[in-house]
């Protein structure tokens, strides 16, 4: 990481002299000018701290200190849409984006998911079950990203139904731009709801499976209760601890966008970023993304945790 | 397998070699698909059986004649000969059509390159040659259609309407040559069509029916590999785990935790990045990602192992915890680590197919994610070319559904309790 920071700064002294030859004229010899441009670089070099190793104390807590404070300094390549390299208004630009693209399909997937899975579970053996099994393993075993270039083509270019890249044309100022967005947004959105509530209603369908047989489910049948509202209400109710879990976790996941699925439909989210931060080595943005992932990460296994205690109430210790 | 029989090795070779897929046409679709259409296709048609005639007179002459049936409804994308000739002095090389309405058109007359000594001389000529351009805008020029810009070829198997002229057309080779012998070694008409083999070429010539069927054992063993190296690392390293049990165990787990907790698409694209994109590297990368699942599953199963009483027993025998592991605890073990192998192999696949559509995969080597990947930078789905990117996708996820099933089927012998 040192070197490519380094290397880096000598790109930019470099640059910089290149861009304004008066800098290389003012100098008679070429031993002085050399001097100078390393005297340059050796001088940046230590006001960005580099010439302590790594591991020094003092480097290592001013990183810490600076990421705790989400301070991630700027990128060195890379630049938000605005033209700022500033790396948490690039993530500001970035995230809504994906929010707006993959959090909406992981929760329209969550509820097709759970209401399809809670329908074939309350019927073992049925047409619904086995459709609904075999559609898990057989959309899980496509890759999402060749389905996305499929549907581009047939949609795209064969019918003229929705335009193949995902960004709308027109300004965000313009009065259509939310139906122009939403419009462009339908196709990556429709194929990765495509693929992934098949996984979903089959894991539901085997949470229900197991609650469907516990006893009090028969006592409610006994009593007379409507099925439905057995299932729906005292069931799903039930079999919600690990649901929740797995929701939360599918959520926080969808902030990390998909990165093949992004370059697929030319999605500016942060799969995308993710992929040319990386293809360039722009550390910051790198480290800034991980980390902003991660601590949404945790807390949202904190927030399972909580409703676990409100679904479940056997786990709460007074 | 199948690939590695049928297919001559020296095919994959010359994968990336553009120079052994000149004769192939461009961007052509599927031969089959002509069963289906009512407007036929031109195909591809490669002649190298020609009907050769040789005269010895005073002037020698060597001809070359090729015969076509031309059926289809559209023009074809171009045509090019291709010759080996042995000769010396000067000869003269005619080529020349004659169509179904038995008008003849001169295309081309040129001399090959004068030598004193015998010689053997390696051309191709192309239909966008110019003197063949000029040749047939003379013979054309009455016609109403006629365009200074429309290409020879589209000319040469025209009627009088710009329609195509259906029939038998013969091309001839002819080379003369003055008391000097002239033999022609081989001799090739290939004429471009737009249709081509079981599954249509790319925008660089290629046969993709290659590239399909070598991607299939490229695939099988990337899925094979790291399903066989990370189950077998996951599996020893989770017993080993389990098996000493208290802070060994601990510090093993939380290091587990810490390659779990990993997200491993960006790690991998940053591996293949910085260190190297080859494809071995690449198994080697996948592997530590794909331990992590096994070995959780396996200490958990070799806690409960560890305390039958026959793992006491020899435990007091004094056995080595090497013998222990290895002859007690793992082969009860087996059974789950031969489902668990065949349900990661299809999750290897994809994975690289992804990391090769990204282009960061191994371009030496045609893999379905290759493909796809080429053809998502020649803007495959835009030009309408379906047969470049269906094909591959559906070789993933066939490949990936058996595996997945023979996983299940694995699982239900397993695990009875699953089957109800």
């Amino acid at each position: 990481m040192d070197i490519i920071l380094k290397q880096g700064i000598v790109y930019q002294v470099r640059a910089e002299i290149t861009e304004n030859p008066a800098i290389a004229e003012s100098f008679a010899t070429v031993e002085e000018f050399d001097k100078f441009v390393q005297e340059q670089i050796d001088q940046r070099i230590e006001t960005l701290g580099l010439d302590n190793p790594w591991y020094s104390p003092q480097r290592i807590g001013f990183t810490m200190y600076k990421i705790l404070i989400l301070d991630f300094g700027n990128a060195t390549f890379l630049t938000s849409d605005s033209g700022s390299s500033n790396v948490g208004d690039i993530l500001l630009e970035k995230i809504p984006r994906t929010v707006l693209l993959f959090t909406t399909a992981t929760i329209i997937i969550s509820i097709i998911g759970i209401f399809l899975g809670a329908l074939a579970g309350s019927k073992v053996g049925s047409v619904i079950d086995r459709i609904t099994s075999m559609f898990a393993v057989v959309s899980s075993s496509f890759p999402v990203w060749w389905i996305g270039m499929l549907m581009i083509f047939l949609f795209a270019f064969v019918y003229h139904i929705f335009p193949a890249r995902a960004t709308p044309s027109i300004l965000p100022t313009e009065p259509g731009y939310i139906i122009a967005l939403l419009y462009h947004m339908a196709l990556p959105l429709i194929t990765i709801v495509m693929i992934g509530f098949g996984a979903w209603a089959y894991l539901v369908r085997n949470f229900m499976v197991g609650t469907l047989q516990e006893d009090f489910i028969t006592a409610k049948k006994a009593i007379g209760i409507d099925k439905k509202k057995i299932i729906y209400k005292h069931a799903l109710k039930n079999a919600a601890p690990p649901i929740v879990t797995i929701l939360a976790l599918s959520l926080s996941g969808s902030l990390g966008g998909a990165i093949i699925t992004e370059a697929v439909f030319d999605w500016p989210g942060m799969g995308r970023l993710y992929f040319e931060a990386i293809s360039v080595m722009d550390l910051p943005i790198i480290i800034g993304a991980t980390y902003v992932l991660t601590v949404l990460f945790l807390i949202s296994i904190l927030v399972a945790d909580l409703l676990y205690g409100y679904f479940d109430p056997r786990v709460k210790t007074d | 397998m199948i690939a590695i029989i049928t297919i001559p090795i020296d095919t994959f070779k010359q994968w990336n070699n553009p120079g052994s897929w000149i004769s192939y046409p461009k961007t052509s679709v599927p031969a089959w698909v002509n069963y289906f259409t009512t407007e036929k296709i031109p195909e591809h048609l490669i002649m190298d059986k020609p009907i050769a005639i040789t005269k010895d007179d005073i002037i020698s002459l060597a001809s070359h004649q090729f015969g076509i049936q031309y059926h289809y409804d559209d023009f074809p994308s171009d045509f090019i000969y291709e010759f080996n000739v042995e000769y010396s002095g000067s000869q003269l090389l005619q080529i020349s059509v004659i169509r179904p309405d038995q008008s003849q058109i001169l295309l081309l007359s040129i001399s090959l390159p004068h030598s004193d000594t015998k010689v053997v001389h390696h051309e191709r000529i192309f239909s966008t040659d110019n003197s063949i351009n000029k040749n047939i805008q003379i013979h054309f020029s009455e016609m109403d259609f006629y365009n200074k810009n429309t290409a020879s070829e589209d000319l040469i198997f025209a009627d009088s309407n710009g329609k195509v002229l259906k029939g038998d057309y013969i091309f001839l080779v002819n080379i003369y040559g003055i008391d000097k012998k002239v033999s022609i070694i081989d001799s090739k008409l290939i004429l471009g069509g737009k249709a081509y083999g079981m599954m249509g070429t790319s925008e660089l010539r290629r046969d993709l029916a290659v590239g399909l069927l070598w991607g299939t054992p490229l695939a099988l063993f990337i899925g094979i590999a790291v399903a066989i190296g990370s189950v077998i690392a996951g599996l020893i390293y989770g017993v080993y785990s389990g098996f000493k049990g208290k802070k060994t165990d601990e510090v093993m787990m939380r290091f587990n935790d810490v390659i779990y907790a990993l997200p491993a698409l960006p790690f991998l694209i940053i591996l293949a990045v910085t260190i190297s994109n080859s494809i071995f590297l690449l198994v080697g990368f996948l592997m530590i990602f794909g331990w992590v699942g096994i070995a959780k599953v396996s200490r958990s199963m070799a806690l409960q192992i560890k305390t039958r009483q026959y793992v006491e027993a020899s435990q007091m025998m004094g056995q080595k915890n090497s013998k222990i592991v290895f002859k007690h605890i793992i082969p009860q073990l087996l059974p789950y680590a031969f489902a668990s192998i065949a349900i990661s192999v299809p999750a290897a696949i994809t994975t690289e197919a992804g990391i090769s559509f990204l282009g960061l995969g191994d371009p030496t080597f045609p893999t379905w994610g290759q493909i796809l990947h080429d053809a998502n930078t020649y803007g495959a789905a835009a030009r309408g070319l379906w047969w470049w990117i269906a094909p591959p996708g559906i070789m993933i996820a066939i490949t990936g559904l058996a595996f997945v099933f023979i996983g299940n089927a694995l699982d239900a012998i397993v695990n009875p309790k699953l089957k109800k």
